[in-house]
Order: structure tokens, then C-alpha cells, then sequence
């Protein structure tokens, strides 16, 4: 079984967001960038197949040689291989055509994503990949066996879960309990170093035209201060959330 | 030229998300000098989508989509949006819209702009209003292509009567065997009680509680509010609740209008995933946990004590307010 996990290259969960060149750009100055954690989750689950059942790994990215170290690091928790996509992101959709060419020239039987990156929070990028590749496809997904072709899924619901049965080659968006969070590798010294003898594929992109365009951004505006309510004293809070705030 | 909106629906009745984006769609229409044309998959009330501007009705009937198949939903809409001219289609941002909306947008090669918070700043060239970077931005965002696709934050843009004449027509849609290969087999859905997506009410605990035991109150308080309960992520990770309740950034967003944490500090990536929701509350024992400066109201406060006498007088309130 040949897998490619798609990893996006993000800032770390605890980053202030702040934004420049006249607010048309995210600021990335000062920021620390990881794998995207959806997307490691589903690596992680990637690894485990490679284990188990001699699974081949691969990881892709597109994005600039900026995102090397990211790369580099998911070699290191255990991918064989990785693919750089040399070129910015522009959206979700290009991200997803250009993972696209990258899937149909691999012959790949699994294609795992995250099912949105921390970021940008498009949330497209599995769903238009499978569309494109013609696979099947299974979003939010927290459970993944298979069997020869057959695979099951879990998927998150709101309220629940349900379980699907469906065949490779498959795509997946995958999210937080595809495998524990104490389950997730961290890179050993090993790994590290066996990384930088592995293979760093970087090709060049399709030429694309953006679907969709940030033009501005915005910060949230300041909260005003919080209303303190003694403690003795919950019928103020009642009054105040009936009254006030009118939602009870 | 149509607007066109799917509505969601569940054995047969529309979802409360259904009249949010149908109301959304509404306003694009006028904003577009054109109808809104709703889809539903087997749906039994479609004469109620006219109350929020809904000038048409397509109900897709057909057995094989009873239950809810991605590839096969998207295939519908899509012929449908082609037929109908489709300049504009609107979703909601259910777990199931959002796994429609990104193969509708493949198949149509429609931009697509999900978590959208506001009726759009402009037509021409069209641009929303989104939240980016989990709830800690906001981005002005254009879509270029001729076909446009909108996902809805959940109880953002809110619902607006709008009593327009309607018209609803069952039809069918041509259904490719291959879109069936990835099939629901099993569900697993809580029945009855209030979900994280659409509750209007949240009650959501952290390690303050010490353990799983204590949780009794919290879902006694979300049952007297009619609420769904929540957790921060190291109660998931510990396992005192399941991953389903799991919320803050790499967990589910919370869009509520009422949000109560009760013994959570409020660690950066909770603040994100919970910001959307429109008054919070918290009950802290620590005057310093960060949660403080992002929330409305706030009790510094033992939980033992706090949560218990908060359920006794909503108790009496609940009773005269009946």
C-alpha cells in the first residue's frame, strides 16, 4: 500500500496572529511553524500502517523552502519520502490541484489530509483532492482500518459518530482521534538524523489561477472587561444573562 | 441566473440551520436582483422554506439518498446548480455541508469560501467576510470564478422571516453507481439531547472539575438550560469525556449563544475555538486564569459551590419564567 499524507506547514497553536503590509498579510515574523495538527494525526495513523501492515509513506507539501523544516520533521516522526511543491499557496483550491498532479503521477492508494489546516481553516483541500483524483472519500474522519481494498472508516457527525465501508484508492480528511493524542511521535535523535539522508523531492507547480483571494484582514476587536459577579450571589448572574444579555 | 441554498434536512424536517443560510440566501438574492432556489433531499415541509425567501423548492426524491452519501448529495446539486443557472450557492457549516460544499466546488470549479459571517460586502467583485486563522482573524475575502460557493458560520448571520411566495417540485436526479461505493453503515448518534453545533447553549468543564465523577452537575445544569455539554482538550486527552466533546481549536468550534466554562483557565486555542459563541460565561476559582479577559461574566468561585447554587435558583427560574 503506497500512502501520501498531505502535510501544510502552520503556525504552532499558541501564536499571537498579527498581521502586515497593510493588514493584506499574515505576519510571520516571531512565529513558530509545525505540522498542522489534523495533519498530524493523520500521519501519525500513516506510520502505524507502515509498521503494521508495510505501508509505504510519503508526505507532500506546497509551499515554499520555507516549510523544509516542517518537512523534515515529518520525515523524522517516520515518512519515507516527501514532495515539495515549490510555490506559495495561493487557496484551498490550488493547494488541492496542485496535490492533485502529485497524486495521479504517484499511483497512490491512500491519501490522507487533514480535514483543515489551523490557518486558513478552508477545510477544502481532502474534499476537492478526491474530487479531482476521482477517489473515494470519507471527511472527519476519527477511525481508519483496511483490508486489502476494503477500508473502514469512522467519521465524526455532529452529535455522534457513523461508520462507513468503502475501497481504495481512498482519500481521507482526517481530525484529532484518528489515533490518540499520546500516540502522536515525537522525533528521537535517530529519526532526525536518518531524516536528512531521506528524500526531498521538490518539483515545480501547474500554473494556476486563484479561485478565491484574501484581500484584507482583520483582528477580533478588544473585548471590554468582564462583568464579575459575586459568588454568593448567582441570581445577579441569572438576572444579568435574562435581562442583559437576553439568552436565557 | 439563481441563488441557490441547501437546506438541510433530518427524516424528513428541516434542520435549524436550514432557515439561517435559506435567510442568508435570501439577502444575496436581493443583493443580486434574483430568486433563491432551495435544494432538499427528501424533505416532507418544504412549503416553510417561503417563510424565510425561498421562492422555490427542489425536493430530491429518491431512496438511495435517504440517508446521507457526500458523493452522491454533491452530484445532485451540482446537475441541479447547472441546470439552474447557478451563480451562487449557498451551504451551512454542519459537518455534513462541509463535506459537500469542497466536491461541489471541485465539480463546478466554483471558488469556495467557508466560515463566511456577514451578507456579502460587495457583489462585484464579489466578497465576504470570514473567520481565518481559528477564530484569531478575520479575512476580506474575493471569489473570482463565475460560480460562487458560501459556507455560513452557524448562528452567525441569524434567521430573518421574509414571507415570499413559494413553490416546491419533487424531482430526480440522474445517481452514479460509483458514488455509492463509500456507504454509511452504522450510526451512532445521540438521540434527544442538544449538540455542540446546534445548541443554543453550551456547558463545558475543564480540570478544575478533579475528575470524571464530578461531571454530574455539568449535565445537570446543561439539562436545566437545555443545553449540550462540552469539555477543554486535556479533559478529552485524559479521558474523563469523550473526543466528541472535545472544543477549542483542534477540536469543534463552538458558534453558541451562550457559552459557560466552568473550570477551564482559557489557554489560547480554547479561546479560539469557543470565541464565536455570543455571551460567555466563567467560573473560575482563579481570579488570574486568562479565560477572564475573554469572557462577558464571570464568577471567581469554588465550582462545587458555584455550580450547585447556579442549578437551584435556575431551577426556580426555569419554574416562574415557564
Amino acid at each position: 500500500m503506497k500512502i501520501l499524507v498531505c502535510i501544510s506547514n502552520v503556525p504552532d497553536t499558541t501564536s499571537k496572529i498579527n498581521f502586515t503590509e497593510g493588514d493584506t498579510k499574515f505576519d510571520t515574523n516571531g512565529v513558530q511553524f509545525v505540522i498542522n495538527p489534523n495533519d498530524e494525526f493523520g500521519l501519525t495513523r500513516a506510520i502505524w500502517f507502515k509498521e503494521k501492515q508495510g505501508a509505504t509513506v510519503h508526505v507532500a507539501n506546497v509551499g515554499s523552502a520555507n516549510t523544509e523544516p516542517t518537512i523534515r520533521k515529518a520525515l523524522a516522526i517516520g515518512a519515507d519520502e516527501a514532495i515539495r511543491i515549490n510555490t506559495e499557496p495561493l487557496d484551498g483550491f490550488s493547494v488541492a490541484q496542485q496535490l492533485a498532479e502529485v497524486v495521479k503521477n504517484g499511483a497512490y492508494d491512500l491519501v490522507i489530509a487533514g480535514r483543515e489546516s489551523i490557518d486558513y481553516n478552508g477545510g477544502m483541500v481532502p474534499g476537492i483532492l478526491a474530487c479531482l483524483t476521482e477517489m473515494n472519500f470519507v471527511n472527519n474522519c476519527i477511525g481508519l482500518e483496511i483490508e486489502g481494498t476494503n477500508a473502514t472508516a469512522l467519521r465524526e457527525i455532529d452529535g455522534g459518530k457513523e461508520k462507513i465501508a468503502t475501497s481504495l484508492p481512498l482519500v481521507i480528511g482526517c481530525q484529532k482521534g484518528l489515533v490518540a493524542e499520546s500516540d502522536l511521535k515525537i522525533p528521537n535523535m535517530r529519526g532526525i538524523m536518518m531524516a536528512r539522508q531521506k528524500k526531498l523531492n521538490v518539483i515545480e507547480p501547474i500554473a494556476i489561477e486563484a479561485s478565491t483571494q484574501d484581500v484584507k484582514f482583520e483582528k477580533p476587536a478588544p473585548k471590554s472587561a468582564v462583568k464579575l459577579v459575586n459568588a454568593d450571589n448567582v441570581d445577579e448572574l441569572i438576572n444579568l444573562l435574562h435581562n442583559e444579555a437576553k439568552v436565557i | 441566473m439563481s441563488v441557490i441554498v441547501y437546506t438541510e434536512s433530518e427524516n424528513g424536517k428541516f434542520k435549524k440551520n436550514a432557515f439561517e443560510v435559506a435567510s442568508y440566501a435570501a439577502e444575496v438574492g436581493k443583493q443580486l436582483n434574483t430568486s433563491v432556489i432551495a435544494i432538499a433531499f427528501n424533505s416532507n415541509e418544504n412549503q416553510e422554506l417561503g417563510n424565510y425567501g425561498v421562492s422555490k423548492t427542489l425536493n430530491i426524491i429518491n431512496n438511495e439518498l435517504e440517508v446521507f452519501n457526500a458523493k452522491a448529495y454533491a452530484d445532485a446539486i451540482a446537475e441541479v446548480a447547472q441546470k439552474e443557472s447557478a451563480t451562487t450557492i449557498i451551504f451551512s457549516s454542519s459537518a455534513n455541508a462541509k463535506y459537500l460544499a469542497p466536491l461541489v466546488a471541485a465539480k463546478l470549479k466554483a471558488g469556495y469560501v467557508p466560515n463566511v459571517i456577514a451578507a456579502p460586502e460587495n457583489t462585484s467583485p464579489f466578497t465576504v467576510k470570514r473567520t481565518a486563522f481559528s477564530n484569531k482573524g478575520f479575512a476580506l475575502t474575493q471569489i473570482n470564478t463565475d460560480i460562487k460557493i458560501v459556507g455560513v458560520s452557524n448562528n452567525s448571520f441569524g434567521v430573518f422571516e421574509n414571507s415570499t411566495s413559494t413553490s416546491t417540485e419533487d424531482i430526480e436526479v440522474t445517481l452514479d453507481s460509483n458514488s455509492l461505493i463509500t456507504k454509511s453503515v452504522e450510526v451512532d448518534k445521540l438521540v434527544g439531547k442538544a449538540t455542540i453545533a446546534d445548541a443554543d447553549i453550551v456547558v463545558s468543564g475543564g480540570r478544575g472539575l478533579k475528575g470524571p465523577e464530578n461531571w454530574g452537575m455539568v449535565e445537570e445544569l446543561a439539562e436545566i438550560l437545555g443545553a449540550a455539554t462540552a469539555c477543554s482538550k486535556p479533559v478529552s486527552d485524559l479521558g474523563w469525556r469523550p473526543h466528541g466533546e472535545h472544543v477549542g481549536q483542534t477540536g469543534k468550534p463552538v458558534a453558541s449563544n451562550l457559552y459557560i466554562a466552568i473550570g477551564i483557565s482559557g489557554a489560547i486555542q480554547h479561546l479560539a475555538g469557543v470565541s464565536a459563541s455570543k455571551v460567555k460565561v466563567v467560573i473560575n476559582n482563579d481570579p488570574e486564569a486568562p479565560f477572564f479577559k475573554a469572557a462577558d461574566y464571570g464568577i471567581v468561585g469554588d465550582a462545587f459551590e458555584v455550580v450547585p447554587a447556579l442549578i437551584e435558583k435556575l431551577k426556580d427560574f426555569k419554574a416562574q419564567n415557564a
